[in-house]
C-alpha cells in the first residue's frame, strides 16, 4: 500500500516535501488512521493528531487525496493509491499533518457559541417542545474538526474576517435555539460583508463534512431571517 | 497605524439581496428580447430600432442596464475584497469602478434616447 505524506518540521526543514511510504498491509475494512498508526511504527517522526479514532473528537482531520476528511472514518478501500495525505489547507502548519487551529477557533468563539438567556435559571432544565428541539438537529452534531472551513476558498482568502462554514453553522445553532434571547445581537454580529456574506454558496463545506451536516443550508436560513427582519 | 482586524460594516444583506433582485430583472429583460426577436420573421436594423422606439421598452432596457451595473458593482467589489489586501488600494479601485459605472449610466441613457 503506497502513501505520499506531507512532511515539514520547521526546526530542521527549509521547506515542506512529500515523502513516499510503502506499507505491507491487507486493508480489508480498516480505516486510514489504522494505516497511519502502522506507518508511525515504521517512522515515529510522522506528526498527526488523533484521539477517539471513531469520528467523534474531530482531531484527525486532514486532506486525503485532495479532499478534507477524518482519517478515522475514511475506509482505505475507497482510496486510490498512492494515497496522498496533506495537512488541512489554509491553516499554518505546526509540523507534518498538524495545523494551528487558532484562527478557526477564534472565528468560532466570535459567534458566542453558548446560550444567552438572562432569565433566572429554573429549578430544572430550560425545557423545549420536541418541535423546537428538532430545529437543532443537523446543527448540534458538529464536532469542529475544521474540514468544512478549511475547504472553503472564502476562508482561505479572508480567514481573519470570514467566520467560515463551521462557525456559521454554530451561529445558526444558537439563533435557532428557542431558549436563546440574543437573536437580534447574533444577526447584527453577522450582518457584515465579510463575516457572513463572503459565502458564495459553492458548497465545498457540504461536500466534505464527515458528519454529513449542511452549513450552506444554515447560512441560507440566517440570510432568510435577516431578510425577514428588514421587510 | 494600529493593525487590528475590523468588521461590522452592516451592509452585507442589502447588497446580497440587491444582487438577487437585479438578477431577476436581467433574466426578465433577456427573455423579453429573446422572445421578441424569435417571433420576428426577419431580424434587421429596422426591427431592432422599431423595438426601441417605444418608451416603455426604452425604460425597461434602462432598468435592465441599471440592474446590470449594480449587479456588476457588487460582483466586482466582492472580487476586490477577496484579492486586494491594502485598504487604500481597495478604496481606489472601488471609486474607479463606481465612477466608470456612473459614466455607463449616462452613456446608456444617451444611446437609448438618442437613436
Amino acid at each position: 500500500m503506497k502513501f505520499k505524506i506531507y512532511r515539514y518540521n520547521p526546526d530542521t526543514d527549509v521547506s515542506p516535501y512529500m515523502q513516499d511510504y510503502d506499507l505491507k498491509f491487507e486493508a480489508g475494512d480498516a480505516m486510514l488512521l489504522d494505516a497511519l498508526m502502522m506507518l508511525r511504527e515504521q517512522d515515529d517522526s510522522i506528526g498527526f493528531r488523533k484521539s477517539c479514532r471513531e469520528g467523534v473528537c474531530g482531531s484527525d482531520a486532514m486532506n486525503i487525496n485532495g479532499r478534507n476528511g477524518l482519517a478515522c472514518v475514511t475506509p482505505l478501500s475507497t482510496l486510490k493509491q498512492p494515497i496522498e495525505i496533506r495537512p488541512l489547507p489554509g491553516l499554518p502548519v505546526i509540523r507534518d499533518l498538524i495545523v494551528d487551529m487558532s484562527q478557526f477557533f477564534k472565528q468560532y468563539h466570535s459567534i458566542k457559541p453558548y446560550l444567552v438567556n438572562n432569565d433566572p435559571p429554573p429549578e430544572t432544565e430550560r425545557l423545549q417542545s420536541p418541535k423546537d428541539r428538532a430545529e437543532l438537529d443537523g446543527l448540534y452534531e458538529c464536532i469542529l474538526c475544521g474540514c468544512c472551513t478549511t475547504s472553503c476558498p472564502s476562508f482561505w482568502w479572508n480567514p481573519d474576517k470570514f467566520v467560515g462554514p463551521a462557525g456559521l453553522l454554530q451561529a445558526y445553532r444558537f439563533i435557532a435555539d428557542t431558549r436563546d434571547q440574543a437573536t437580534a445581537e447574533r444577526l447584527d454580529n453577522l450582518e457584515d460583508p465579510y463575516r457572513l456574506f463572503r459565502c458564495h454558496t459553492i458548497m465545498n463545506c457540504v461536500d466534505v463534512c464527515p458528519k454529513e451536516l449542511n452549513p450552506t443550508e444554515a447560512i441560507g436560513k440566517i440570510k432568510d431571517m435577516m431578510v425577514k427582519r428588514i421587510v | 497605524m494600529l493593525n487590528r482586524v475590523v468588521t461590522g460594516a452592516h451592509y452585507g444583506l442589502r447588497d446580497w439581496l440587491a444582487q438577487r433582485i437585479t438578477a431577476v430583472v436581467m433574466v426578465l429583460f433577456t427573455v423579453f428580447v429573446a422572445v421578441y426577436l424569435l417571433l420576428q420573421p426577419t431580424v434587421g436594423y429596422d426591427v431592432w430600432t422599431g423595438l426601441f422606439a417605444d418608451d416603455v421598452v426604452r425604460s425597461f432596457a434602462l432598468l435592465f442596464l441599471l440592474s446590470l451595473f449594480y449587479h456588476a458593482w457588487i460582483g466586482v467589489r466582492d472580487i476586490v475584497m477577496d484579492y486586494v489586501k491594502p485598504a487604500s488600494v481597495r478604496l481606489l479601485i472601488h471609486v474607479a469602478v463606481i465612477l466608470a459605472l456612473l459614466l455607463y449610466v449616462i452613456w446608456s441613457v444617451q444611446i437609448l434616447w438618442g437613436v
